[in-house]
């Protein structure tokens, strides 16, 4: 067992990154996520000797990765919605380069400056492109202070196998509420770089380098279709989610990360009502689980999305279950976040007995 | 004078004899590949490329160098720069280099960014690598014009200069002045050495190497960030022959960015 | 057993402290907590508040609609959240601060003449202690014991010499609900 510890969610990414071997961090301040540059000037580089830099701009941040993760080493940054929307030139760049990093949007209201409060408004921008070109950011929606932890690590995996970026999808809220959180052991920072890595040309070997402009139509597109056939590969392997009380349910509440908490809250609430009501949670959004969704189509009288935005996700479960099931969204948005009894009230006005009336 | 026309040139035979090891006066670094350049005729960056890595070459860093390519004309460096190289997003060669430097202390690392690059889009992350002490080599390839989009208006571009973007000439009162980014990053005590040359003559030429291997040892030294000018021509956009375009360096451009030290080191 | 609670008051007042320390007292005594701080500009000087949640099993939602209990420090606290008070639920408050009384008649009111008391303990600051020590009195979610070492977790070493102090703070707020 690792160590035991009470934490806030920014904290404990920092956390794992120090734990995961991560050789930088570089960021930029914005709430609600200053915390994590914070705790890591305080303690990486007195502890792994891990580069954390203060960069003068998210967008400096996300180039300065490019640079760093480049020559195979493990880094990281993290931001807030505006400062994401500011890094999307570089993901693209990224993806398209097929360097792999971790980066985490704690994402708080938008549009434009919004609120610094919870929100899930960038869902579209994270799993349906946000920068230019047909790439897919690899996405982990935590929804505990736990998987702030455990995403850093199975990030990091997902990152280096398919040499790709992975996005953790977050809010506010999870960034800023402290649970119990196990700890997993310190691990050793990298000391051997894959071949593509540019760390200085081998003697006697060709040089590396990194791009992502092939100027020629046709290198380009095949270049595209190597991606996409990565892409195919991570839809088949990598999709994972959280189901509870599924089996029996004729009613499904479904919802990421901290939409999700709320919903099993919900979901607790119905039950104790006499609803049979289930839940799931997609915990990743790329690849998304949309079998999962389809299979229960036609099975259930219903399906209640619940997400912190006018309604993003839902698109992909209505694109998984067709019509074969009535897909309900609610939704709070700018910061305001959705009660349970909200969810039960809305669950009962227009999704209850539908049809049966 | 050269009395010789081109036909008596084409009388001599080649001796083939004179071919020998002994008798050989140039060869291409191994740190440039045997790429064709796609550069224009008459076009500065294949003499500054060549003579960057002859410095790499010559200090026998091909193994200890990382080069970043920025967006412009010499997006392709790393066709022919013969070194392990990234290709950064326009204007993030510096923030892209402070990455590779960070990860490795020890490497030696460059930049080469044209003027919209390094000192348009780029300004910030410039300025602040500069700012940082970043221990790398800015090599800076001004000629006063968006080459590879080309030919419109640069942050560099001087004042009554035509552009496809100031058809009338730059008009200073509205689109702003010439930027003389070298001596603005010179006032950073982050920054160890500052120098402005030129390629258009083979005594420039000299110059503009002897100033890159300063910066690399100056690199070795950790002394700080080192930014090297090339002031330069674009005969393509200025719509010139070549030797007019380096008339034009020499008479116009010269003159505004004048070349020699601006920030040197003190070495002991 | 779950308990909801939240702590409300003027930033400065410790109230996100009051939900720390619970915290890991809960985490202390092998709980599942949870800890939602309100965020933000509101730190200075306006409102704050931590929703705080101790459980013998996991917890769900960190954001929940009604509270088992609800620890008020300022009047708009209570103006906010007297009507969150699940019927049956505790509302403890600071009756020294607070003029205008909850009026619900389905809950359990507790006034705690916290500020009078932390007067006369010569420090303002140990006000949160009262009021903690009268929520732990009320609802007995965690030890006592607990509590005072989750305290020795939370204050930085160098406030360390204040602990004998705010024990006696703590020690006082339950004595105003057991006596």
């Amino acid at each position: 067992m690792g160590e035991i510890k009470l934490m806030k969610g920014n904290e404990a990414l920092a956390e794992a990154m120090i734990r995961a071997g991560c050789d930088g961090y570089f960021g930029y301040p914005i709430t609600p996520q200053s915390e994590v540059l914070e705790y890591l000037s305080r303690e990486a580089t007195k502890r792994t000797g891990m580069v954390v830099l203060q960069a003068e701009s998210e967008i400096a941040s996300i180039n300065m990765i490019y640079g760093a993760a480049g020559c195979g080493r493990r880094v990281m940054t993290t931001s807030s919605s505006p400062g994401i929307s500011l890094m999307q030139e570089g993901l693209s760049y990224l993806a398209g380069a097929e360097i792999p990093c971790v980066v985490a949007n704690i994402n708080r209201g938008g549009p434009g400056l919004g609120t610094i409060q919870p929100a899930q408004g960038d869902y579209f921008q994270t799993v349906k492109g946000g920068g230019h070109g047909d790439y897919h950011l690899i996405t982990l929606a935590p929804s505990s202070v736990q998987e702030m932890v455990d995403f850093v690590k199975l990030g990091f995996d997902l990152a280096e196998k398919y040499r790709n970026p992975v996005m953790l999808l977050t809010d506010g809220a999870i960034g800023q509420m402290m649970e119990k959180v196990e700890l997993f052991d310190q691990m050793p920072r990298k000391t051997k770089f894959e071949d593509w890595c540019t760390t200085g040309k081998p003697e006697g070997e060709d040089r590396r380098y990194l791009t992502s402009l092939y100027i020629k139509p046709e290198k380009m597109e095949q270049i595209n279709l190597g991606l996409q056939a990565k892409y195919r590969k991570v839809e088949e392997n990598e999709i994972r989610y959280e189901t509870i009380n599924i089996e029996d349910a004729d009613y499904i509440f479904t919802g990421y990360g901290l939409g999700a908490r709320i919903c099993m809250k919900a979901m607790e609430i119905a039950r104790a009502k006499g609803h049979k009501v289930g839940l799931i949670r997609p915990i990743s959004l790329y690849p998304f689980p949309y079998d999962l969704y389809a299979s229960t189509a036609g099975r259930v009288k219903g399906i209640l999305d619940v997400e912190l935005n006018a309604g993003q996700m839902v698109w992909d479960v209505r694109y998984a279950v067709k019509d074969k099931t009535p897909v309900e969204f609610y939704g709070r948005m700018g910061g305001i976040i959705p009660s349970p009894d909200e969810i039960i009230d809305h669950f009962e006005k227009h999704l209850l007995n539908r049809g049966t009336k | 004078m050269n009395q010789n026309t081109t036909a008596d040139i084409q009388e001599h035979t080649v001796d083939e004899s004179i071919c020998s090891s002994e008798n050989l006066v140039y060869t291409k670094p191994q740190t440039l590949t045997d790429d064709p350049m796609h550069y224009c005729p008459g076009c500065g960056h294949g003499t500054a490329h060549k003579i960057l890595m002859e410095v790499v070459d010559e200090l026998g860093l091909q193994s200890q160098t990382i080069g970043i390519a920025p967006v412009g004309c010499s997006v392709f460096a790393y066709h022919y720069l013969n070194v392990d190289m990234q290709e950064a997003a326009h204007g993030r060669a510096c923030a892209v280099a402070t990455g590779v430097k960070r990860m490795m202390p020890d490497k030696y690392v460059f930049t080469y960014q044209g003027d919209g690059d390094l000192a348009a889009i780029g300004t910030a992350e410039t300025i602040h690598a500069a700012n940082r002490g970043e221990n790398f080599l800015v090599v800076f390839i001004n000629n006063g014009i968006y080459g590879m989009t080309s030919g419109q208006m640069a942050p560099t571009t001087l004042p009554g200069m035509f552009s496809t973007t100031s058809p009338y000439g730059r008009d200073v009162e509205t689109m702003g002045y010439p930027l003389k980014i070298a001596d603005l990053l010179a006032l950073l005590p982050g920054v160890a050495y500052v120098t402005r040359q030129a390629v258009h003559t083979p005594a420039n030429v000299r110059k503009a190497k002897k100033a890159m291997k300063n910066a690399f040892e100056y690199q070795k030294k950790k002394l700080g960030l080192c930014l090297v000018e090339i002031v330069t021509n674009c005969p393509s956009n200025w719509k010139m022959e070549p030797l007019e375009s380096n008339q034009f360096v020499n008479d116009k451009m010269i003159p505004f960015y004048q070349l020699g030290d601006i920030k040197k080191p003190e070495v002991k | 057993m779950t308990h909801e609670a939240i702590f409300a008051g003027f930033g400065g007042q410790g109230v996100l402290s009051m939900g720390m320390i619970l915290s890991y007292a809960g985490m202390i005594e092998d709980k599942e907590v949870c800890w939602m701080p309100s965020y933000g500009p509101e730190m200075r000087g306006g409102t704050a508040n931590c929703t705080t949640i101790v459980s013998d099993s996991a917890i769900s939602s960190p954001i929940i609609s009604s509270y088992d209990s609800v620890i008020a420090l300022n009047q708009p606290s209570m103006d906010k959240f007297e009507s969150k008070v699940k019927p049956g639920g505790n509302l403890i408050y600071d009756s020294t601060n607070i003029l205008n009384p909850p009026t619900r008649e389905d809950i359990n009111i507790y006034p705690i003449a916290g500020s009078e008391e932390a007067d006369r303990l010569d420090n303002a600051k140990v006000l949160n202690m009262i009021v903690l020590g009268a929520f732990i009195a009320v609802t007995k979610t965690v030890e006592p014991a607990a509590i005072l070492k989750a305290l020795e977790e939370v204050l930085p070493e160098r406030y360390h010499k204040l602990i004998p102090l705010n024990t006696k703070a703590f020690e006082i707020g339950m004595a105003f609900v057991n006596k």
